[in-house]
């Protein structure tokens, strides 16, 4: 089992925020780019951000905010330390990826898009991780894992710090 | 010191291969590749010998001493050993035409690339000019392999027709259908030939520009790219008349449609826009764009190289040229098929998968992603290719097939079915965005035994609105599965539920 490196992000600074707006908001289209780029800094897009890239793009509030809520990639909450992206797809459904969701779910507490109170894991659905020949697939902290059954997710889990 | 190729392809990666390759690394000049796509023997690692590479997989990185004690640098007998890989079964019975590389090359190598014929594609578009570029699309028959199937050709022409201040390829990338990897293993596995497949395509329509738009849940295709990108225009391969970027996208299944894609590259909620104009008139930032899938790029080199005539030569009807067919869920031999139109469903199911993987019997299989039809036994006869499944009220899609044994319940894959659309409708047209709700609410009450034939009616009449009334093939297609599931399989509908639904 590979390593798994927790992430490390930074602490919301606005003076921070505005340096990653400032860095592309000349290019074309450049609303998805920062607030991806928003999100390697802070784990997520803070609310505070809204604002600032509202008023660095020329648009409205209320337009950044349907584009933030409308792609399911972006968080509104910081995440745990780690994140496991566990596939809900068809070809992993075909080998008893909702079982085995149940499971996760269950060991950790947790429902979709929740941290475990120790901060520790944020479990996140994914619809399809192109692995859909070795399923149960799933990302741990952008690390791909397969055929996943309790035992091996397990002993995954048990891998973290 | 002797070479052992090793993959890097993420679906390797998931089963091993890092460890694998650190385990040879004292040992062997380890060139990392993509994969050959027999995702069953992977990791599977080729060692180079004087008879031509010796494959052995899967191997995990215990195997390594024992590997290496029964002289795996020289191809020595081990039970992993396999034999040199292009006679494996799997693979030769293929026609490797798009992925003849895949796996056989250090994807970030300009001159491994240029070595097995790449760039000679982009050559020969430069050397015969724009109109002869387009008209060798259009004479190879090469139809989108995105899902909609429509000819390359034409869309090449209508957008190098169109008046424009600038003019863009862009390269869908957002592949999103389950059951579905051709695009990412191309991505990772031999980027350069996306890369050649846009500036010809560049060239031929006059683009300047090309994005290319990869989904996020692909963080190693993304890597890859961006790597190859940088070799390229360090090369000169891209930069002075053509340059692409790459955009990654945010989780949302819809942006695989082109319409929403060219709104999320403009930086907006990806909504599908109503067409006409069509994107070859007016697309990205309102210029004429070619909007192409991954593997209609990359299948361009090959056709520019040797000519039209040999790609059209392959195939099946009106589907010319190969298709990688990917084989997914529950299957033997899962993994990617690249072979001309019109072999049966049964038998690239059972002959090239081998049935599913748990041995209990197939049951059904989707083809062509979450938008795709449930085909039983039955249909197995069906040839693969787009006409053939139109005929069957299903589509070939972008290639996918999802095994399922006797334990799956369709209704419950039709609820699935209608569940995914609510969480991906964009929200734009009603029957889409309210309809997949109704669907999913009404599926709900058909597994709890209320009013199961009364409501099956309303299912029937709620798939036809949503099939004629919805404005992109999300809302449009997500009938198929839901009708399939209850036209071959009504007994799972009409099961008694003793339990409510879960």
């Amino acid at each position: 089992m590979a390593d798994h490196e927790p992430h490390a992000h930074e602490p919301w600074t606005e003076d921070r925020a505005e340096a990653i707006i400032a860095a592309r908001v000349t290019e074309p289209g450049a609303m998805l780019p920062i607030l991806h780029d928003l999100q390697a800094a802070f784990g997520y897009v803070p609310a505070e951000a809204v604002p600032l890239l509202a008023h660095a793009l020329n648009v409205t509030r209320a337009e950044v905010h349907g584009v933030v809520s409308f792609y399911h990639e972006y968080r509104r909450h910081k995440p745990g330390r780690h994140v496991l992206r566990l596939c809900r797809a068809e070809a992993c459904q075909a080998l008893g990826c909702e079982a085995l969701a149940d499971h996760v779910r269950a060991r950790l507490n947790i429902a979709w898009h929740e941290t475990t109170s120790d901060g520790a894991v944020t479990l996140e659905p994914v619809f399809c991780l192109g692995l859909c020949a070795i399923g149960p697939a799933a990302l741990l902290d952008g690390q791909p894992l397969a055929r996943l059954d309790p035992t091996r997710i397990e002993a995954a889990l048990e891998s973290l710090s | 010191m002797t070479k052992v190729f090793v993959p890097r392809d993420a679906a390797a990666l998931a089963l091993g291969a890092d460890a694998v390759a650190k385990a040879l690394t004292p040992h062997a000049t380890i060139v990392r590749t993509g994969s050959r796509g027999l995702f069953w023997l992977e990791p599977m690692i080729e060692v180079e010998t004087p008879a031509g590479r010796i494959a052995y997989g899967p191997v995990a990185a215990a195997d390594i001493p024992a590997l290496l004690t029964a002289g795996l640098l020289t191809g020595g007998a081990h039970p992993l050993r396999l034999g040199a890989p292009e006679q494996l079964p799997f693979l030769a019975r293929q026609t490797r035409l798009t992925f003849a590389r895949c796996g056989v090359i250090d994807p970030l190598s300009l001159a491994d690339y240029r070595a097995h014929g790449g760039l000679a594609g982009l050559d020969r578009a430069q050397a015969m000019g724009p109109a002869a570029t387009i008209d060798s699309v259009l004479k190879s028959g090469l139809r989108g392999r995105g899902g909609a199937g429509f000819p390359a050709g034409i869309k090449w022409k209508t957008a190098a027709d169109a008046p424009g201040a600038r003019k863009f390829i862009v390269c869908n990338a957002d592949e999103g259908d389950s059951g579905t990897y051709a695009d990412r293993m191309l991505m990772e596995g031999d980027p350069f030939c996306l890369i050649e497949g846009m500036a010809i395509a560049g060239f031929a329509v006059g683009a300047s520009k090309g994005y290319v738009y990869t989904r996020s849940e692909y963080p190693h295709a993304i890597a890859s790219f961006d790597a190859a990108l940088a070799i390229a225009r360090s090369a000169g391969v891209l930069g002075a008349g053509f340059d692409i970027e790459q955009r990654v996208g945010a989780g949302a299944y819809v942006c695989g449609e082109e319409t929403s894609l060219l709104e999320s590259l403009e930086g907006r909620r990806g909504q599908v826009r109503a067409k006409p104009p069509l994107p070859a008139h007016k697309g990205l930032f309102g210029q004429p764009t070619v909007i192409n899938n991954v593997i209609t790029l990359a299948s361009v080199p090959v056709i520019l190289r040797d000519g039209p005539e040999a790609y059209q030569a392959l195939g099946f009807g009106r589907s010319r040229g190969t298709m990688p067919i990917q084989l997914a869920g529950n299957v033997k031999y899962g993994g990617l098929f690249e072979a001309g139109f019109g072999l049966t469903l049964g038998e690239i199911v059972n002959d090239i998968g081998g049935g599913t993987r748990s041995g209990r019997p197939v049951r059904a299989v989707q083809v062509g992603g979450p938008l795709g039809a449930y085909f039983p036994p039955a249909l197995f006869d069906t040839p693969f290719d787009y006409e053939a499944f139109t005929a069957k009220d299903g589509l070939i899609g972008h290639g996918g097939i999802v095994v399922f044994d006797d334990t799956v319940d369709l209704l419950h894959q039709a609820r699935f079915a209608m569940e995914f659309c609510s969480v991906e409708s964009c929200g734009k047209c009603t029957p889409c965005r309210i309809g997949s709700v109704r669907g999913m609410e009404t599926l709900e009450k058909i597994m709890a035994g209320i009013a199961v034939e009364a409501n099956l009616e309303l299912i029937r009449d709620l798939c036809h609105t949503m099939k004629f009334g919805s404005l992109c093939a999300l809302g449009g297609f997500i009938p198929y599965p839901v009708m399939s599931a209850l036209e071959h399989f009504p007994e799972d509908f009409r099961r008694a539920r003793l339990a409510p639904a879960a």
